[in-house]
């Protein structure tokens, strides 16, 4: 700890800062451009000038740049010396010389870091008197509008894009004051985190194009705090919504999990809210008879009848959802019973995850948060394809592979921040990074080793890597030469480290990586090392339902088959996603009554008899466990119209009208509100048992106020349905969360989960993050991270995994199908968002070019391939990464009923001739 | 596509540094010294060959001002316009130029024949102004003078 | 006079061959290395010798050198790389010593690779100076012809590498950090300071940057001692130096001469004085970043350490003369057009001022300016400060516009006051190209 006098008052901050930053920390307002938390600083914006003395006899000072200098102890310093504030003020004169005064018309305007930094400095007149540059826009996708006119080169978008993310496609051209930052043509930007350059250009040059489609100011918007609902990470997003459509997603910090950052998926992935295919209306088939269309009724019809059924049913079974919240499984599970619950997922999913959790559970190695990620120093991943499963992840570990090289950063004595010193420094010094897998993307350009194999051989490899680093794990005995070499490397570099990360997931069905996975990290522990894990899962909330627990899928088929009930409830939930389609259609005309609850058509809820429309995650509150076992909460951000509503409160409603009775409700009938799910769900399981702790209940109150979802400056309350009446309704109340749907309500400080858009005096942008941290870039003041439920119980000598597989055997006439996660296109939601949609890349099947040639199929053709029941038309594509034997097969929407892995004979499954070429 | 000759002159320039993306700016004017300018097709080649994407290429390349992102004449004329030759009359020059062959800076004639550009001190202060034609180095040049020297590029 | 330098250089431009460099005793120094003379002993001479910077800066080569980590221990390759941008408007010392006598200079890079135990070189040119890489080229491979590159000197075990790298254009190459960049393969933008390119250069590793001129002196320190090359100059910054001088003056060029020389001395007896009708109004002494020098301060000593920091310095050393028949506005208004252009693009003070300054003189020149332009000229001058600004260019550009607004006053206002240049409406008329 160091103390620095700014201003003549001291300050106590952490001498491994810069003075912008410890300023920040204490609330003190220097404007700042080209400095972010995460990225550190480069010194090119000159925004952040302040005054330094030499001692307290010194009057005169130099300007100094506050990003650039440290904050050693002593050093003294003025914000408001009147020849700092004229250069900050003239910084912004120059900055606006060639800005277009087009605020009114802009999509940053009233969020934008460069009117908050404008109206900080000071500068209100206009002295420049010549010609503005102007700029070509590009087109850049369905993602990201281009205004280069607006920029004020302060580089952010091109440290984010290139050094930050790896992008490659994004770049800074010519030079002086002639300088354009862009593609080298129009064209798509391709890196997966792509939308974080509109939250990390100051101005309006990067913006949101999905939400420019349905643009709202950002005083306008009324927020929620929420969960991304698109792969297991569970990354902190704010949802905003204006006149029931859901208009755009922002980041929300949190310091263990997505910290600053967003994937693409994620940002952009949650039109689907908005989406023709919504359910709105619940709907019933009153005759027993599916091939007459369900009818929309009136929402106490459809209760009734269903309820009806459910007292008259042999047998009710519950079919829940790894993306449908914890409460709302729950109450499921207590509308079913404990035995007649299901997971709704595959015997082969259920049986990996219940592995990790007993990996996590049982073993001595605790998960990885994302934030752990960012910080091991060394990593190796099993099989898990990160970029396109679970994108967060990836930009963590091309984080994580700074960490090694830091240590020459340190012994030279440069500031950790001081990040154009720490590239020059580091160049392409890069930590370990190992990645086993069987599908080549571009992330595997910064493994230091890769190793493409079929699964099997994939946990081979993990499982002699254990073996190298000794302490008892079983080594493999028959491994070639080569793959002992790179086990003992790989070995080598992670007993090197103190922080080793092992990364596995269920993505490839292979149970073997995850148990070499585990073998690895516990073999590092015994070496006295702190390694983590981290285990990629299907969905949002896989983790949780799996704590919940319940059995698969086919359980729940068997238990309809033998006639053990006839009357099924699914819980958001595509069946036809997880089985066969004969297995699910004999199981659902098999059923006497389905009913299903689900927010979005699809073939399962087109069998229902009876539809409920649910709630999206925008639309209600709940807790998700991540993969890491973080439980964290969302909430609700509008009420949405029609007769949709969250699941548990359908299954209340359902258990009501079951039991008929108004006395002597039990479980589920008698939730009130979200609290009573909350403690229900808390008593469902021990793991659950601090569910409660993720977020303040229903009941929080700050001096007696709840939290507005709305900004005070909301315009236009009063007219909003003035073409239907001038009186303006009452808000819709919450009963289920502090949280107001108005702007009326208390706005100091507040736990971090309540925290929906961050907003300070005179900081509109994203950037106002900085105000909400003691430290910048550190935890959230009062943060609640969310509560991890699964930690280590001890360090007892773990049981080791024994059951090594064989060496991979490609077969004469079948393939392994092996399932290529896709970053766009391999999740059901977000599938349903035009912009992702556009950037789903047709489907196609993956093939070594020795295999292509043992079946005559060149690359790029376009061919049948009859599979499962279904004949689907796709694309060849010959990669060398594909292992031999195997056929790599893409998750796209076409595909998405596919089952994977699974061998098939691809000489017979190949059905037609191959006649088109595909360009 | 590279050439052979082009292919070879590359490979050579590479070996003066550790990596090959250090060889960006010396493989631009190598195959801008073979082709007259970098197009966007060499540009690509070029990338390519040096295993960085156009991105990376074009953002040195568009940097510095002796890398030709646009086509030349089969002559360039670099007219020194700072501040000896400027004391000396490079205006004129210039002016005389145009007057000549209709170019202003930055053009090429119709024909193709030259284009004429602005340069920064050419180091030849004692014997301003001066004018650099493709390699070729005149100074003391004169409005009169300078006819006579263009002509020696066809 | 001794001129160690240039004593040997052709006066014709013809190239000193390296028959004639070796017989006139080029090379000899690295038989005193194999005597034993060891780097350390190098680094030791040239400190003793006050060897300073040709660059401009005048920083103490044997300090700087002594930044590099030395010893077993030391990252490895450490690289040594000749500043041959010599981008400096006004400035053309280094093309006559490259020109004329290569192999000077690939001894001094084998020299001061020797001394910090750096083995590979790189000579970085402006890739307009043709004539000088062809004749570099040719040096180099003779060198390692002759194994003076390439291999193991004799009795020392210590073998150089030296490759040329011609430059693609922009003056801010010439800035040691952005040359940096530029030989790595990337845009030629400075590197924030510290580190220093001596812990931290070339792909990371120790890295000396020296002027070309710079390099040229270390053969003859090694040779004579540290004594002899202080004697070579009249001042207390030892050896001598390349001036020159060029504008309306009767008799322009480059001379070595003893560090320390005054102006007057260079303008009146080198130069043989003003050219016919025209009168001297001032000079830059070194380059376009030094400041405006005035008939008063012509009797200084045109050394490093001589010239009062409120005056100027010296700069590269090859003055700019100014006469009373051009117009010092015109005269500023084309160095700020060369700086705009030439600024890298990196900081905001640079990037936008410095266009903003040329716009500004441009309707000075054209009648169009009020005395708020004066005082955003003044502005300008007062905030593109070191240390304000990324690296020495923005300063650089406002020394010359600083110093005018000082001692030409005057001739801004009557801009002003006249609307237009007084020197010639027309030729204002003329200049204006935004
Ligand atoms: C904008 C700018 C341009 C420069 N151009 C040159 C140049 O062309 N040649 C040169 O030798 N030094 C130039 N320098 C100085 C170099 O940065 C560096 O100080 C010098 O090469 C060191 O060599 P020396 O110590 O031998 O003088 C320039 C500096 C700046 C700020
Ligand atoms: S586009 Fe935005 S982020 Fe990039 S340099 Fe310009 S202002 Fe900065
Ligand atoms: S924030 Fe400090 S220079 Fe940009």
């Amino acid at each position: 700890m160091a103390t620095i006098i700014v201003d003549n008052k001291s300050y106590t901050v952490d001498e491994r800062q810069n003075l912008l930053a410890a300023c920040l920390g204490h609330g003190l307002n220097v404007p700042y451009f080209c400095w972010h938390p995460a990225m550190g600083s480069v010194g090119a914006c000159r925004q952040c000038a302040v005054k330094q003395f030499k001692d307290d006899r010194d009057q005169s000072g130099r300007l100094v740049m506050s990003c650039m200098t440290p904050a050693t102890n002593g050093t003294r310093i003025s914000i408001d010396d009147p020849e700092a504030k004229a250069f900050r003020a003239s910084v912004i004169e120059w900055l606006m010389v060639n800005h277009p005064h087009d605020c009114p018309v802009c999509d940053e305007g009233g969020e934008c870091h460069l009117q908050d930094m404008t109206v900080m400095t000071g500068h209100v007149y206009r002295r420049y008197r010549f010609p503005k540059r102007t700029h070509r826009n590009q087109s850049l996708g369905p993602f990201i509008r281009h205004e280069m006119n607006r920029c004020i080169q302060c580089y952010r978008c091109i440290r984010f894009y290139r050094d930050y993310a790896g992008g490659r496609d994004l770049n800074v051209f010519g030079s002086h004051d002639a300088l354009y930052f862009g593609r080298e043509q129009d064209g798509t930007l391709e890196n997966e985190f792509s939308g974080n350059l509109v939250e990390v250009c100051p101005t309006g040059v990067f913006t949101d194009k999905t939400f420019f489609h349905h643009y709202t100011r950002k005083w306008d918007l009324q927020s929620a705090q929420s969960i991304c609902p698109h792969c297991s990470l569970g990354c902190n997003t704010t949802v905003s919504e204006r006149y029931g459509i859901v208009r755009r997603i922002a980041n929300r910090f949190n310091s263990q999990v997505n910290g600053y950052f967003l994937c693409d998926r994620g940002r952009f992935g949650y039109e689907y809210v908005n989406s023709d295919k919504r359910i709105k209306r619940a709907l019933v088939r009153p005759e027993r008879d599916r091939a007459k269309p369900a009818k929309p009724e009136g929402v106490p019809q459809v209760l009734e009848m269903a309820g009806d059924r459910l007292r008259h049913a042999r047998g009710i079974i519950g079919i829940g959802s790894p993306r449908a919240s914890l409460e709302a499984n729950v109450a499921l599970r207590s509308l079913v019973g404990p035995q007649r619950f299901f997971q709704g997922v595959d015997e082969q999913e259920h049986q990996l995850i219940s592995t990790i959790l007993s990996i996590l559970r049982t073993g001595p190695v605790p998960s990885a948060s994302i934030r752990d990620a960012e910080q091991s120093d060394a990593v190796f991943v099993l099989g898990a394809d990160l970029l396109n499963d679970a994108s967060r992840l990836a930009l963590a570990l091309l984080q994580s592979i700074r960490q090694q090289p830091m240590e020459r950063v340190d012994e030279l004595k440069i500031p950790r921040w001081d990040e154009a010193a720490v590239r020059n420094a580091v160049q392409d010094r890069r930590g370990p990074l190992f990645i086993a897998g069987y599908q080549h993307t571009w992330f595997h350009e910064y493994a230091t080793d890769t190793y493409f194999a079929a699964p099997d051989d994939i946990a081979r490899l993990g499982f002699a890597v254990a073996g190298t680093i000794g302490q008892g794990a079983p080594s493999v005995p028959d491994l070639t030469g080569e793959v002992r070499e790179l086990a003992q490397r790989i070995g080598d570099a992670l007993t090197h480290a103190e922080r080793p990360l092992i990364i596995a997931g269920t993505g490839s069905g292979s149970q073997a990586t995850i148990e070499a996975a585990a073998n690895v990290a516990w073999a590092l522990h015994h070496q006295g090392k702190q390694p983590r894990l981290s285990f990629v899962l299907p969905e949002c909330n896989s983790a949780g339902l799996a704590l919940l627990g319940g059995g698969s899928l086919n359980g729940a088929f068997e238990s309809i088959r033998r006639g053990q009930a006839d009357t099924v409830i699914v819980l958001e939930n595509d069946l036809y996603r997880r089985a066969d389609q004969a297995k699910v259609d004999a199981f659902l005309d098999t059923a006497q009554t389905v009913i299903v609850i689900d927010s979005l058509e699809h073939p399962t809820a087109a069998h229902a008899d009876v539809l409920l429309p649910a709630a999206t995650y925008s639309e209600s509150d709940g807790t998700l466990v991540n993969q890491e076992g973080r439980a964290q909460r969302f909430y609700q951000v509008f009420v949405p119209d029609g007769d949709v509503t969250e699941s548990w409160r359908w299954l209340r409603d359902l258990a009501r009208a079951k039991s008929q009775e108004v006395d002597g409700l039990t479980g589920v009938a008698t939730w009130g509100n979200l609290d009573d799910a909350v403690s229900a769900t808390a008593a469902a399981a021990p793991e659950l048992a601090r569910i409660g702790e993720v977020a303040p209940s229903a009941r929080f109150r700050v001096v007696g106020q709840k939290v507005p979802r709305q900004s005070d400056r909301c315009s236009g309350r009063t007219s909003l349905i003035s073409h239907l009446t001038v009186h303006e309704p009452p808000p819709p109340v919450d009963p289920d969360s502090p949280l107001g749907f108005t702007m009326e309500g208390y706005r100091g400080p507040l736990p971090s989960p309540l925290i929906s858009q961050f907003w300070a005096p005179g900081w509109n942008s994203i950037q106002a993050v900085n105000k909400y941290q003691d430290e910048v870039g550190g935890p959230l003041r009062d943060e609640m991270p969310g509560v991890r439920l699964i930690e280590p119980v001890g360090t007892k000598a773990p049981h080791w995994f024994t059951a090594m597989p064989r060496a991979f055997q490609p077969s004469s006439r079948e393939w392994l199908l092996l399932p290529l996660p896709a970053v766009f296109g391999g999740e059901e939601l977000s599938n349903q968002s035009p912009a992702i949609a556009e950037r789903i890349s047709p489907p196609f099947l993956s093939l070594h070019p020795s295999d292509g040639a043992r079946l005559n199929l060149e690359d790029h053709i376009t061919i049948d391939l009859a599979l499962q029941g279904t004949t689907y038309r796709l694309a060849v594509h010959l990669e060398s990464s594909t292992p031999v034997g195997t056929a790599g097969i893409s998750l796209v929407p076409e595909l998405s009923g596919m089952r994977a892995p699974a061998w098939v004979d691809l000489f017979e499954a190949i059905q037609t001739e191959r006649t088109r070429r595909v360009a | 596509m590279l050439s052979e000759i082009e292919r070879r002159e590359l490979e050579d320039a590479v070996k003066s540094y550790p990596d090959k993306r250090g060889a960006a700016i010396d493989a631009l004017l190598t195959i801008q010294r073979r082709r007259g300018w970098i197009s966007d097709d060499s540009l690509l080649e070029i990338a390519k060959f040096l295993e960085v994407t156009a991105e990376d290429l074009d953002s040195v390349a568009t940097f510095y001002n002796l890398v030709f992102r646009k086509p030349v004449g089969r002559h360039v004329a670099f007219m020194c316009d700072s501040i000896s030759c400027w004391i000396k009359g490079c205006e004129q020059v210039q002016e005389q130029i145009k007057k000549l062959y209709d170019v202003d800076l930055g053009q090429t004639t119709s024909d193709g024949r030259l284009t004429v550009l602005p340069i920064a001190c050419l180091g030849q202060c004692e014997r301003a102004p001066a004018v650099m034609i493709d390699q070729d180095v005149y100074g003391d040049v004169t409005p009169e003078k300078i006819e006579q020297i263009v002509e020696k590029y066809k | 006079m001794e001129r160690p330098l240039t004593q040997h250089i052709h006066p014709d431009g013809t190239t000193r061959t390296l028959r004639e460099y070796v017989k006139e005793g080029g090379y000899r120094c690295l038989e005193r290395l194999a005597a034993g003379l060891a780097p350390k002993d190098v680094q030791r001479l040239v400190t003793e010798a006050g060897l300073r910077g040709r660059g401009g800066g005048g920083f103490r080569t044997g300090t700087k050198w002594s930044f590099v980590p030395m010893g077993p221990d030391a990252p490895k390759p450490k690289y040594i790389v000749a500043n041959g941008d010599e981008m400096e408007p006004g400035t053309f010392k280094d093309r006559v010593l490259m020109e004329g006598d290569p192999h000077g200079l690939v001894e001094g890079m084998i020299l001061a690779g020797y001394a910090i135990d750096a083995e590979i070189g790189y000579i970085f040119l402006r890739g307009e100076y043709h004539l000088s890489a062809q004749r570099l080229n040719q040096a180099i491979a003779e060198a390692y012809a002759e194994g003076y590159l390439g291999k193991p000197l004799p009795g020392t075990g210590f073998r150089f590498d030296l490759h040329l790298h011609a430059s693609a254009g922009r003056y801010i190459c010439g800035e040691e950090t952005a040359l940096i960049n530029a030989l790595e393969g990337k845009r030629a933008v400075p590197r924030a300071k510290p580190p220093f390119p001596q812990t931290v250069g070339l792909w990371g590793q120790p890295t000396i940057v020296q002027n070309v001129e710079t390099l040229y002196n270390l053969p003859h320190i090694i040779n004579h001692g540290a004594d002899w090359y202080h004697r070579l100059s009249r001042t207390q910054d030892g050896g001598t130096k390349i001036y020159g001088i060029s504008g309306r003056v009767t008799n322009p060029g480059w001379w070595e001469l003893p560090l320390g020389i005054t102006a007057r001395e260079l303008l009146e007896r080198h130069a043989r004085g003003m050219a016919d009708g025209v009168r001297f109004r001032g000079l830059l002494p070194g380059g376009i970043s030094t400041a405006f020098m005035t008939e008063e301060h012509l009797d200084l000593p045109m050394d490093f350490s001589s010239i009062p920091p409120e005056i100027g310095r010296l700069g590269t050393g090859t003055m700019i003369i100014l006469d009373d028949q051009t117009c010092p506005v015109g005269f500023v208004l084309n160095l700020e057009k060369f700086f705009a252009r030439e600024s890298c693009g990196w900081c905001t003070p640079c990037r936008e001022g410095l266009p903003w300054v040329a716009k500004l003189l441009t309707s000075f020149e054209a009648g169009r300016a009020t005395s708020d332009d004066l005082s955003l000229l003044e502005m300008h001058a007062k905030w593109l400060a070191p240390g304000h600004t990324f690296c020495g260019l923005a300063p650089g550009a406002m020394a010359p516009l600083q110093s005018a607004l000082k001692y030409f006053h005057d001739d801004f206002e009557r801009h002003i006051t006249s609307g237009g240049c007084p020197w010639s409406r027309k030729s204002a008329q003329r200049r204006i190209l935004v």
